[in-house]
């Protein structure tokens, strides 16, 4: 059973990444939209994220809550250490909700409130995903120092460092990536299109070029990331295969084929994190004196594992399903049943 | 301030504000289902405007909902690790389950909100019925945690460790039926009232008065059933809490010294150095009798705990008189509504029944608040009842006043946000949905 919950744990977060992160890319998306084009920019992303995202957000919920039930230890230590930047992200996500829903759902669309609205939506749109990536960076930066007795290097520098920034960086890239490749099969005329293409293109580009930051810092903070990606076979073919279909992807949208593209930058980002996971598998925090903190060691007794791991089997039967119909539902324009 | 009290009042600011949002957010979808089944069955666009603007408001509100709620499960752990890192495993499942619960909830708000006019009528309105059960049942699975920290079970604690550990039987503690129960009645009496409350300042006002009453009538049905069940409620709760944590019982009744024909000190401030109540009256036997079914039989008061391991005294007893008062009136307005109803019909479009309701518009929430504020601060200093210290728990992060602060400063922004846009909301019902 402990195999399903972290089944379940890695799921949930890669799910949280893939449309969570498309949400907030959303955001970022109008962030680097010209005045002109921004409300025609809203209007496609709300179409597409109006009816989901609270579903969406979800993973996050069902992230933290395998997380305290499964594995109290690290997620206590996880909140210990990096309290800060997930502090940071919290507000950041109650911004970009509330934000998003009072857009929407303002009476009055008023010039002055609706561009105020905006405002949160984007940068918090921007600022969420920057933490999350500082997070996970953090994660596997071995910075965490766990017997630190002074302020800074309990709560600062263990997610304060060029790496973890870069990681978050590399995340605020990502999920402008999805969220672009999200929107051209969103868009209703070949103007919006084109547009949203430049914008895939500009973000995949940034992808590239924060991810070359992430190597560099990696290797400058020893976090053996280099080592550990191309030294191990499973990790080494996702990441062979991710860059494959990168190529796919373009040749795609070149030839006008708007929807099944969404397929492969998935593919891409789930890659990238099956790598990282991979790699550190059994650790979900590595610390300073090398001392992880293992998913294999520091779960919950059997007994609560193997609960936890029915209701999700269970709840999974439930979910999964109604989840799949409502996003079916809102990608035909028209009405069924 | 120092970090432990600067933790325990962000919980309680977090914990204060969230309530609101999901006691809103469970009731509504019910109000709306009935509204939107009374549509559909007579035809009567009347019910289909209600409808939907009661939808816009839930948006708002599940938003904050939503965002408020992600904010406490990390604040769980943020402020309380120690606690988390022990009680997690024990009492997360109905946390796990109530994870399944919300994504049930999100999924059919999603079909719900976006659905009109997109989807078969009855599969619609079903998904509308959804949202609001699985609220209902993400509300009780929640509260069952809370009610494993004040009766713990479902586990061994042996020399500090805790062993065999039974996550089925820590959700089915001894006290999870009556406060599920209890507050899942608060939940509709709070929403009830108050927006019947709102509707009737409508009518008095004259504005669209056969969109609002109808929408009124809707909204305190519901409120005044549960305003008359909730005191038999409570009175079950309090019969638990006085066999599970009898400090919590004691300081509720400001009840220092323990005697035959226990009495029950009505009103007062307690006096915890002079280990009396000033102003109260008291009404002899009647303790015994609520506790033990019988006038004579003693229960037990604060001298029999020791001082260490009190609850803070005033603010438990006069969080409850609160609680008690309110649910007095709100159960006597219940009744009278049903009167109206039955018999005297021509009270309804009287001013002063309408001010009767316009004036206890904020009553459930008060006594939610209040009523939270008993079963917490009675639970202190304990964080797991007779296991485990709050002050063992807390985050050995200094500094969290900071983080206090702008919690604070976020809840009161957001409030008045929502405030703003649901006064808008109501200012747009005549242009929005007149005809
Ligand atoms: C509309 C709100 C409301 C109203 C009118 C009442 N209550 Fe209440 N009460 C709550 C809302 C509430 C609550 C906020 O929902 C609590 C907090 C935890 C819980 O389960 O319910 C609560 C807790 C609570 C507790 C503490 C339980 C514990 O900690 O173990 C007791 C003893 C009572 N109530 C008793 C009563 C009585 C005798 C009432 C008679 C009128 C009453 N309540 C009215
Ligand atoms: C929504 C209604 C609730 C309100 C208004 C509320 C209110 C409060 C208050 C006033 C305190 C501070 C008590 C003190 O320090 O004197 C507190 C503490 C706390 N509450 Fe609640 N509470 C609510 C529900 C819950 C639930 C459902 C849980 C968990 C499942 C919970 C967990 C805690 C914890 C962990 C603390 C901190 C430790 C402690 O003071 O015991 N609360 N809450
Ligand atoms: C008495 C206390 C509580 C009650 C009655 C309650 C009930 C609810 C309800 C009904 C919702 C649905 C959202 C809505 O409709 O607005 C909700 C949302 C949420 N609650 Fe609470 N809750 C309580 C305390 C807590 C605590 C202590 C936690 C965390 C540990 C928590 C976590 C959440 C989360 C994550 C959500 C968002 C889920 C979503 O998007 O639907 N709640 N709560």
């Amino acid at each position: 059973m402990l195999y399903v919950v972290i089944s379940f744990l890695f799921l949930a977060i890669v799910l949280y990444f893939l449309l969570g992160g498309a949400d907030f890319g959303a955001g970022i998306i109008e962030l680097f939209t010209s005045e002109d084009n921004k409300s025609r920019t809203r209007k496609t992303s709300y179409q597409a994220i109006g009816p989901v995202w609270e579903a969406n957000h979800m993973w996050l919920v069902i992230a933290v809550v395998i997380m305290f039930v499964g594995f109290p230890v690290i997620y206590s230590d996880m909140c210990t250490y990096l309290h800060i930047p997930l502090l940071i992200m919290l507000l950041g996500i109650t911004a970009r909700g509330t934000a998003f829903a009072f857009r929407n759902y303002d009476a009055i669309k008023g010039k002055k409130t609706q561009n105020f609205y905006n405002r949160i939506f984007v940068y918090s749109s921007f600022v969420t995903p920057l933490f999350l990536g500082i997070i996970a960076g953090s994660a596997i930066s071995r910075q965490i120092d766990l017997h630190a007795t002074d302020f800074l290097s309990a709560y600062i520098y263990g997610w304060f460092n060029l790496f973890s920034v870069s990681v978050g960086l590399f995340t605020v890239a990502l999920s402008g990536y999805l969220a672009a490749i999200y929107l051209i099969g969103e868009a209703d005329d070949d103007k919006d299109v084109l547009r949203f293409i430049r914008k895939a293109k500009l973000m995949n580009i940034l992808a590239v070029i924060f991810g070359g930051f992430v190597f560099i810092t990696a290797d400058l903070e020893k976090v053996r990331l280099a080592y550990f990606i191309f030294g191990n076979p499973v990790s080494l073919v996702a990441v062979i295969t991710a860059s494959i279909s990168l190529v796919i992807l373009w040749v795609l949208i070149n030839k006008g084929k708007r929807k099944i593209i969404r397929v492969f930058a998935a593919y891409q980002v789930t890659m990238i994190l099956l790598a990282v996971g991979y790699m550190h598998f059994p650790y979900f925090i590595m610390i300073k004196d090398g001392q992880n903190l293992s998913l294999l060691t520091l779960h919950a007794p059997t007994k609560t594992i193997d609960t936890l791991g029915w209701g999700l089997f269970i709840g999974s039967f439930i979910i999964l399903p109604s989840l799949f119909y409502l996003y079916y539902s809102f990608q035909k324009k028209d009405e069924i049943i | 301030m120092n970090d432990f009290l600067a933790a325990r009042s962000q919980m309680a600011i977090s914990l204060g504000f969230h309530i609101i949002y999901s006691c809103i957010g469970m009731v509504m979808p019910m109000f709306m289902a009935v509204s939107h089944y009374k549509w559909i069955k007579t035809g009567d666009h009347v019910y289909k405007n209600i409808t939907q603007a009661w939808s816009k408001g839930v948006a708002i509100f599940f938003a904050t909902g939503a965002v408020s709620g992600t904010i406490l499960s990390f604040e769980l752990g943020l402020l309380w690790p120690k606690f988390m890192e022990h009680a997690g495993p024990i009492f997360g499942m109905p946390f796990s389950l109530e994870g399944v619960a919300f994504f049930v909830e999100a999924i059919a708000l999603g079909f719900f909100l976006y659905g009109w006019n997109r989807f078969n009528k009855w599969f619609h309105w079903f998904t509308g019925v959804l949202v609001g059960v699985s609220g209902v049942v993400s509300g009780i699975l929640v509260v069952s945690a809370n009610s494993w920290m004040n009766s713990p079970s479902g586990f061994d604690y042996i020399n500090g460790q805790y062993t065999n550990i039974d996550p089925i039987k820590a959700m089915f503690n001894s006290s999870w039926f009556s406060e599920a129960l209890h507050m899942t009645l608060a939940a509709f009496m709070a929403t009830g009232f108050a927006v019947a409350g709102i509707h009737a300042l409508m009518i008095a006002r004259k504005r669209n008065i056969n969109f609002h009453t109808k929408a009124f009538k809707i909204a305190i049905v519901f409120g005044a059933i549960a305003a008359i069940l909730q005191p038999f409620s409570g009175d079950i709760s309090a019969k638990n809490a006085a066999k599970k944590q009898p400090a919590k019982l004691a300081a509720m009744e400001s009840y220092f010294h323990t005697q035959p024909y226990s009495p029950l000190v009505v009103g007062g401030i307690p006096d915890t150095a002079a280990k009396r109540v000033k102003y109260g009256i008291e009404i002899p036997g009647l303790l015994s009798f609520l506790v033990n079914d019988n006038f004579k039989q003693p229960v037990n008061a604060l001298d029999k705990i020791p001082v260490q391991n009190q609850p803070p005294i005033a603010v438990t007893h006069i969080a409850f008189e609160i609680m008690i008062a309110i649910g007095s009136v709100m159960m006597l307005i219940g009744i009278l509504y049903f009167i109206a109803l039955w018999k005297k019909r021509s009270w309804l479009n009287k001013r002063w029944f309408l001010n009767l309701f316009i004036l206890s518009t904020p009553f459930g929430f008060i006594a939610v608040e209040a009523g939270w504020t008993v079963t917490e601060v009675g639970r202190q200093p304990w964080i797991i009842q007779g296991v485990m210290r709050t002050s063992e728990a807390v985050t050995p992060m200094p500094g969290i006043h900071y983080s206090f602060y702008l919690f604070t400063v976020v809840y009161f922004t957001l409030s008045v946000a929502v405030i703003f846009l649901l006064s808008r909301q109501i200012k747009m019902v005549p242009k929005l949905y007149n005809h």
